[in-house]
């Protein structure tokens, strides 16, 4: 007998995964291409996106690659044109600053909040605007532990553009309910991605801080995109307006 | 930039450390205030201040306020 049981799968459906071309959106195109999805994957740079292009499933068919700086509002709207119907998103593009709050100025806090908040809410707003969201669609903001938590001295800009996100997140739930559409986010602890390897925190403290994780590691990029499969797939169809929390047991 | 005027805008990152305290020769990570925190207020002092973007293992790698100064005059 085979056993073909399987509520995680994505086959059949059309899935946009942006900031595909490094950390948590490259190896969430990677594992949805692999649950069956045909993706669409955006990122800024030509090079490093074919590099997430190369690792996709090459069974789930009709995989599309588009370069945009999801910042620029020009590019999103060549986005939203080149869209397919979706039936999910994971909107990973983002960035993080570490800046004790008496530095934290206006300009900032702008930066910040263009790229991890008004980037993704404008993409959001005009999927949903323009009907490239399927009935029944879901889609995931990939906030963070930063929104709800200080986790770490210094992440006070990063940390309130999350937030803003996660509400956000709640409201888009709510309203987007009568299309069927699911809005849902992750919070990751600190997840082993290039972001966090910038420097200004130090490989020693990096360690130390590690050790503030119960189960005694920082996460990976595939733990924090096998909860995107969750979410997207038909196992949590009734689930909507959650911030799910992957981080080790941190905030336990 | 003169080494003068990064002194006192190093020892601002302080709160109980007495101005007097912070010379070029001082070994900033002896000090009893020392922090993961005070090596962040640094880094975005030394940004804010001086255009210029240091990294954890400068702080690591800088004993005095002088080897500090140095490593951001070569980036200048």
């Amino acid at each position: 007998m085979t056993n073909d049981f399987n509520p995680f799968s994505l086959e059949g459906k059309t899935i946009l995964v942006t900031g595909a071309s490094s950390g948590i959106g490259q190896a969430t195109a990677i594992a949805c291409s692999r649950m069956g999805a045909r993706m669409v994957i955006t990122a800024r740079d030509r090079q490093r996106l074919q590099t997430t292009c190369d690792e996709l499933n090459p069974h789930a068919e009709g995989h599309l690659q588009q370069i945009a700086e999801l910042t620029s509002q020009e590019d999103v709207e060549r986005l939203i044109s080149a869209l397919p119907p979706l039936d999910g998103a994971v909107l990973c593009a983002g960035n993080s600053t570490t800046l004790p709050l008496q530095f934290g100025s206006r300009e900032k806090f702008d930066e910040m909040f263009d790229v991890n908040f008004f980037a993704p809410v404008e993409l959001l707003r005009l999927m949903y605007k323009k009907k490239r969201l399927n009935k029944g669609a879901s889609v995931v903001l990939l906030a963070s532990i930063g929104g709800t938590h200080s986790f770490m001295p210094g992440n006070g800009v990063y940390g309130a553009s999350k937030a803003a996100l996660n509400s956000v997140m709640r409201y888009a739930a709510r309203e987007f309910a009568s299309r069927r559409i699911r809005v849902n986010s992750i919070c990751p602890g600190m997840v082993d991605t290039p972001l966090i390897h910038r420097g200004t925190i130090t490989e020693e403290q990096l360690a130390e801080d590690a050790k503030k994780y119960p189960l005694g590691r920082y996460g990976q990029p595939a733990d924090i995109a096998n909860g995107a499969v969750y979410l997207l797939s038909d196992a949590s169809s009734w689930l909507t307006g959650h911030d799910l929390v992957i981080d080790g047991g941190f905030s336990i | 930039m003169n080494i003068q005027e990064f002194i006192e805008n190093f020892a601002s990152q302080f709160d109980e450390t007495e101005l007097e305290e912070f010379t070029p020769e001082t070994n900033f990570k002896q000090l009893d205030e020392w922090s993961s925190l005070a090596a962040l207020s640094i880094i975005a002092m030394v940004d804010d201040e001086y255009d210029v973007i240091i990294k954890g293992n400068d702080i690591i790698n800088s004993n005095t306020i002088q080897d500090l100064y140095d490593i951001i005059e070569k980036q200048k």
